[in-house]
């Protein structure tokens, strides 16, 4: 499975092949609590590197997740409509927010890469 | 806004929330944990179960000493403080001239004095406005010296009850002295949850001990201010500084429960004419319950639509554990404000369909 990059939003995005899927880091949905509700974006979208296009919202407060990479929306997590919860569970797996198609491999690989990311969590905390 | 954490005050038990692993935050000035390693969906719902600990040291605590002191208190607030009788507790509110709400808090009779707990961010106005009231002959004693926690849930009463029996006796907004674990506390059976439990003012020397023994008893819980804040909403419960604050009144805020029946034909408080003339008239906005459908919550300062024109804001908002669904309190015009009405959230602009509910949306198991 190719390796994982991050943003400075906490979010992480995977690249394998031209797909990239993207969620929330460990981090993030420990910082955020209990996800009740995420609104995700519609496939087909066209999306900008940075663009809000998702929202999660925990018990206590709503966070805009952004675009890591510009690309168009491939496809949105639909199971977590019904199960919020597993970004909580499993937020690097199951817990994916959507899929982007287009993407380039440059620009992912420009992205913090895991040792980077957590001395960047370490350096915020 | 950025406090830093040296600027901020600690409460008592600040040591022990550092050691249960409480996530801390600012609040009104202090540091508090808003939520321990459970979360906060699970705090809420074992309190709902068992019985959560909350510590509310931030809250402000008083004592007003001397003949008048009812009377004179009742300048400030419409709520009948004379009628209080020794071993009683009521909830209040105190008033500003032009009819707004200056803070909602309660009042105890214990016999020989009046004891006060107001809100954390307001404590420093409330004891001024209040010492400012007071005759010659009643003195206001704050009590920055005392703790206060919280102990809220079905099961609440029955485990504190191992410790001093007495306090099962007491039925809802009865208050008393008790010594619980060799600690002198004065026990109220009230709350901010919806849930049957107690509120408890001890020494600030002996409230880590205190909490400890509490802590140990079967199903007790430490539970922080996130899960507080979503228990009270789905109780219906107002924020101050949210729900109500200086712009509302009483009647617009459904709070007209807390006017007094003899307060009613005296008139004789702040900002009685606007309470008064609303009662008469009828308020031109009132403060209801909003479910909104579907899972997505609605945050505090969303704007609410009824047929595409603005007619209210939501207060506050969030999602409800124990509804399991999204709930909100906010202002809307009158003539939108019955049960059922149909409203649009403005959520991210996009427009969110709701409707007005009633409250609470948990019901109350007070021990009545």
């Amino acid at each position: 499975m190719a390796e994982l990059r991050f943003t400075k939003d906490h979010e992480w995005i995977r690249l394998e092949g031209d797909i990239a899927t993207v969620g929330i880091t460990d981090h993030a949905q420990n910082a955020l609590g209990d996800v009740v509700f995420v609104d995700l974006p519609e496939a087909g979208r066209d999306v900008a590197e940075g663009e809000s296009i998702a929202v999660v919202e925990s018990v206590k407060a709503a966070s805009d997740v952004y675009a890591p990479v510009a690309g168009k929306v491939a496809e949105a997590n639909a199971a977590l409509a019904e199960n919020p919860g597993l970004i909580n569970s499993d937020p690097t797996g199951e817990g994916w927010f959507f899929r982007l198609e287009g993407v380039d491999a440059g620009s992912v690989a420009a992205l913090m890469d895991e040792a980077a990311y957590a001395a960047f969590v370490e350096s915020a905390a | 806004m950025a406090e830093s954490d040296s600027a901020l005050l600690e409460t008592p038990l600040a040591s022990l929330h550092r050691e249960l692993g409480g996530r801390m935050v600012p609040f009104a000035g202090y540091a508090m944990p808003v939520q321990y390693p459970a979360g906060i969906m699970a705090e809420h719902l074992h309190c709902r179960a068992a019985a959560a600990l909350f510590d509310v040291s931030h809250m402000g605590q008083a004592e007003l000493v001397g003949e008048g002191a009812a009377k004179a208190l009742e300048a400030l607030t419409p709520a009948d403080v004379q009628g209080l009788k020794p071993g009683r507790q009521r909830y209040g509110l105190l008033m500003t001239m032009a009819g707004g709400i200056f803070d909602d808090f309660m009042v105890a009779n214990l016999g020989d004095r009046l004891f006060l707990v107001v809100n954390a961010s307001r404590k420093e106005q409330d004891l001024a406005l209040i010492a400012a009231a007071m005759p010659a002959g009643v003195t206001l004693r704050p009590l920055p010296d005392r703790a206060l926690i919280a102990l809220q849930g079905p099961q609440a009463v029955a485990s504190i009850a191992t410790l001093a029996p007495g306090i099962a006796a007491l039925s809802f907004m009865g208050i008393g002295a008790f010594d619980i674990a060799g600690v002198p506390a004065i026990v109220s059976r009230s709350g901010y949850t919806g849930e049957d439990g107690v509120e408890i003012s001890v020494p600030a020397e002996s409230a880590e001990r205190f909490a400890r023994a509490l802590l140990a008893l079967p199903g007790v819980q430490p539970t922080g201010l996130g899960a507080r804040d979503s228990l009270r909403l789905e109780a219906g419960l107002c924020l101050y500084g949210n729900d109500i604050d200086e712009t509302t009144s009483p009647v617009e805020a459904n709070l007209v429960w807390t006017i007094g029946k003899r307060r009613r034909t005296e008139w004789n408080f702040c900002g009685a004419d606007r309470v008064r003339a609303e009662l008469d008239t009828g308020a031109k906005r009132l403060r209801v319950g909003i479910r909104p459908e579907g899972r997505q919550p609605a945050r505090a300062h969303t704007e609410i639509q009824a047929n595409g024109a603005t007619v209210g804001e939501v207060t506050s908002g969030g999602f409800g554990p124990s509804v399991n669904g999204p709930v909100a309190m906010g202002y809307v015009a009158r003539e939108h404000a019955a049960d059922g009405t149909p409203l649009e959230l403005l959520v991210r602009g996009k427009p969110l369909a709701a409707r007005v509910a009633p409250l609470p949306f948990h019901p109350h198991r007070y021990a009545r």
